[in-house]
């Protein structure tokens, strides 16, 4: 059973196919990296699958719903959730305060006038920092974090509507190595116990080889290749497009 | 058709004054990001100096033209100064401080041109040379005008050729474009401010020295033209200079022929026009959406309930406010009142920008229509008080209502414009809607009712509406709505990404913010017992702005500190000779030695002088 289904995607900007006819499945529980060159049009798909930018044409089907034409929001209410490549947390709340927005949010409370804010859904909101191992810097203003634990936290806001699927834009992008493989092992244990079905872009080889149960290569728009790590190690036609970067694969990887 | 020919003149004419103004406007905004609301006093400036540099040189046309050049490069010098000593210091603070601080320029320049040309109004001599009317298909057309009509252009190419073809007008386009990457390639910024904010003040003063040949120089030209060239400059596109050569064209063309169908439209059409280019290119006829990016802000800290101190403080304030009418004095009483209707207001604006992020320039709107509709249902509904009370704010908020569903497509310096051009639409429905609103003459004779006509009675009513109201907006920024709209401020991506349908909320908001200013608004004409149309215009919403950054935008006692604080200066000063001058120094000084507000000024002393926290 297929998580999402994406079939025949397009987009162009003025005369360039920043995505042309992409098709692939993200199956149930899987955690799917979606890797390629720069500008190979990894943003552009995922802001099509989050609602972010309308595709020209083709599908995103959540179970059985369309998902093209309606609004981030909408597609969230689904159960669709996003982290940024670039980290956006509400600066002036505390690291708690960001997550119980998520849950006002989700359990439709944003029209309350007569409640205190801080008071609601205090228990999971703890619960979810504690998830993410931020829950001895709950009372800290979100301003002040480290670039790492705002990772933790956007991770944290990400699992507050309890998603089925989790949208992950370059999720270890500006973080030190051993930061990196720390953060997936914790996104990747989540994500097997919570069985959400992740889809992640990343450029750090390490990361997507040591975590992702499959892999899809994308350059200029199209699908190059889908596979297995070894299967995508193995591949020519990879191995072409990273120019020189057989080494990225073969070297000190292969026996990883 | 001959008519229309030469009314299509005087409109190109109107329009190249005011492109010289808005151009320079347009040019230091892009450059520096400061809504420089003193630029309507350079351009007063300029006329005042060349009408004295005419009558006193008197040297026939070269000495006119010598004048006119000689007063714009002065005015340009004085911009300098301006720019040296008060914007330098401020160019990092939020955008609100900067419009703040330049509106303390503004009441200084009014007071120093008082006094040194006196209050009345100058008839400066015709152009030499350019003095008389020809004949243009039977009409006549002043030579004046025809001059003006090349002047503009010409002054558009110069420009465009200072911007093409210099090194100086390359970076001023670039920093134009992005600012932090002109500073990271090692350009001297200092210069090119100081020097983009001179050659935007020689602009100005030169709108104002060629106006001295066609209108009296006059106290009033100030703040006469900032309206207008605000709208100039939004419609084409802030920092776009040949944009504000269109918008000025486009905005006199239409107010010349507009006057033909609808005399009284002058003072609502250009705002109108503003509003509805913005609805349709959210950044002006020629501006991008890096236009838009204000300063940046400092983080705000999480809100806090009341703290124990806090809580003695408003217990303590609280007490006092009840104990007052024993004193039995009535100017207190009546000052204490003001104060009241001053901190609901301030509240009020500071719920729509400090909690929701949405600045508006034009809070005064709702607090007029309040009032307004409250004196109406009186008059003529023959409502008693307390329906007229509720009237008051359900017309307000239907007020917000309709202009905020334009408003809250728009963010930051735009938002803030189309809710100037708002209010300064009602201020003119108000101004013109003679038989409704009573024009300039206002609605008179609208007293409390019998029981509540008591000093102390109307005082304790005063009291328990606007305590409520602030209670009620305290307990707002609490709720979670209040957070989603400080959310929404903070990231406007975050909210969309946890469902969050922030535009509706932010309508909501706006609404809410405009029902408290309702609310204000009828404490306001039943403890004056009249109404007015300044209740609406501009320099009531920057009383409001400026009552919120007197006490800081960042805490929620912030605007009821300012409001008192300013309450009880204006009281004060107002009574003094040359009181705008004081007035505008007093808010230079607290604008530059705390920018955080009086609160957090006082916040700032604390924390130095506390007792030192024990040792963990």
């Amino acid at each position: 059973m297929n998580a999402l289904t994406v079939t025949h995607l397009a987009k162009a900007f003025g005369g360039v196919k920043a995505v042309a006819d992409v098709s692939f499945a993200l199956r149930k529980g899987e955690f799917l990296a979606l890797i390629g060159p720069n500008g190979a049009g990894k943003t552009t798909c995922f802001n099509m699958l989050s609602g972010h930018l309308k595709p020209d044409s083709g599908s995103v089907k959540l179970g059985d719903t369309e998902l093209v034409g309606l609004s981030p929001r909408k597609i969230w209410r689904l159960g669709v959730g996003r982290t940024f490549q670039i980290t956006e947390t509400f600066v002036s709340m505390t690291v708690r305060e960001n997550v119980q927005m998520a849950l006002i949010s989700h359990n439709r409370r944003t029209l309350s006038f007569a409640t205190r804010a801080t008071r609601l859904y205090r228990e999971e909101a703890a619960a979810l920092l504690a998830r993410v191992d931020m829950a001895s810097q709950a009372e800290r203003p979100a301003a002040e974090l480290a670039y790492g634990d705002l990772k933790r936290l956007e991770l944290a806001i990400a699992l507050a509507h309890a998603p089925t699927v989790l949208l992950m834009d370059e999720p270890t992008a500006g973080m030190a190595p051993s930061e990196r493989l720390a953060l997936m092992a914790l996104v990747s244990s989540i994500v097997r116990e919570e069985g959400v079905s992740v889809l992640f872009t990343e450029h750090d080889m390490d990361v997507v080889f040591t975590h992702a149960d499959r892999i899809l290569v994308l350059n200029r728009g199209t699908l190059i290749a889908e596979g297995s790590g070894p299967e995508i190690r193995a591949n020519p036609l990879v191995q072409e497009v990273y120019l020189g970067g057989g080494s990225v694969f073969s070297a000190g990887h292969a026996d990883a | 058709m001959s008519f229309y020919f030469a009314q299509l003149l005087t409109g190109l004419a109107n329009a190249s004054s005011l492109f010289l103004i808005a151009s320079g406007l347009s040019i230091i905004f892009g450059v520096t990001r400061v809504v420089n609301f003193a630029h309507g006093s350079l351009y007063m400036l300029g006329a005042y100096l060349s009408y004295t540099l005419i009558t006193t040189l008197d040297l026939g046309i070269l000495g006119f033209w010598g004048s006119v050049v000689a007063a714009a490069a002065i005015v340009a010098v004085i911009g300098g100064a301006i720019e040296v000593l008060v914007l330098r210091r401020i160019y990092r603070s939020p955008e609100l401080f900067q419009l703040v601080a330049t509106f303390g320029v503004v009441l200084i320049v009014q007071d120093v041109a008082l006094a040194i040309w006196g209050p009345a109004d100058m008839l400066g001599p015709r152009a030499p040379g350019l003095s008389r009317a020809v004949r243009i298909f039977g009409e006549p057309i002043p030579q004046y005008d025809l001059a003006l009509i090349v002047i503009g252009p010409l002054v558009l190419g110069l420009i465009l050729l200072l911007f093409n073809r210099t090194r100086w007008g390359i970076l001023v386009r670039a920093a134009t474009e992005d600012r932090a990457m002109v500073g990271a390639l090692g350009v001297n910024q200092r210069f090119l401010f100081t020097s983009a904010f001179m050659v935007g003040s020689f602009l100005a003063g030169l709108g104002g020295a060629l106006q001295v040949p066609r209108e009296s120089v006059s106290l009033l030209m100030d703040m006469s033209i900032i309206g207008e060239a605000f709208v100039v400059v939004v419609i084409g596109g802030m920092g776009s200079v040949t944009g504000a050569f269109a918008a000025a064209i486009i905005i006199s063309v239409a107010n010349a022929f507009g006057v033909l169908v609808f005399p009284q439209i002058s003072m609502v059409l250009p705002f109108l026009v503003m509003a509805v280019v913005l609805v349709v290119r959210p950044y002006g006829l020629f501006g991008t959406a890096a236009s838009a990016h204000g300063g940046a802000t400092v983080p705000e800290a999480p809100l806090r309930p009341l703290s124990k101190v806090g809580i003695v403080v408003a217990t303590a304030l609280f007490a006092f406010l009840l104990a007052a009418p024993a004193q039995d004095d009535t100017f207190i009483l009546v000052l204490l009142t003001d104060v009241l209707i001053a901190m609901l207001f301030a509240a009020s604006l500071h719920f729509l920008m400090g909690i929701g992020g949405m600045v508006s320039f034009g809070h005064a709107a709702y607090f007029g229509l309040g009032a307004y509709a409250a004196a109406i249902a009186v008059r003529d509904l023959g409502l008693p008080m307390l329906p007229a009370m509720v009237f008051g704010p359900v017309m307000a908020a239907l007020g917000a209502l309709v202009f905020g569903w334009f408003c809250v497509r728009l963010s930051g310096v735009y938002l803030a414009m189309l809710t100037l051009a708002a209010a300064q639409i009602l201020w003119g429905v108000t101004f013109q809607w003679q038989w409704l609103t009573g024009g300039d003459d206002g609605i008179l004779g609208i007293w409390p009712a019998r029981w509540a006509s008591g000093n102390a009675t109307f005082y304790y009513l005063a009291l328990a509406i606007c305590g409520g109201a602030l209670v009620l907006i305290r307990q707002l920024a609490h709720s979670p709505f209040g957070f989603v709209l400080r959310g929404g401020r903070d990231s406007p991506v975050r909210a969309e990404a946890i469902g969050i349908d922030l535009r509706a909320h932010q309508w909501l908001g706006f609404t809410i913010a405009g029902a408290f200013a309702g609310v204000a608004g009828v404490v306001f004409v039943f403890s004056k017992g009249s109404v007015f149309p300044e209740t609406l215009a501009i320099g009531h919403s920057i009383d409001g702005l400026i009552m919120v950054l007197l006490g800081g935008v960042q805490a929620l006692a912030g605007p009821l500190v300012g409001a008192a604080a300013f309450v009880l200066i204006e009281d004060w000063v107002t009574r003094l000779e040359y009181w705008r001058f004081i007035f505008g120094a007093i808010i230079l000084v607290i604008v530059l030695v705390a920018p955080d507000g009086i609160a957090g000024g006082l916040g700032r002393l604390w924390r130095l002088v506390r007792p030192a926290r024990a040792a963990a």
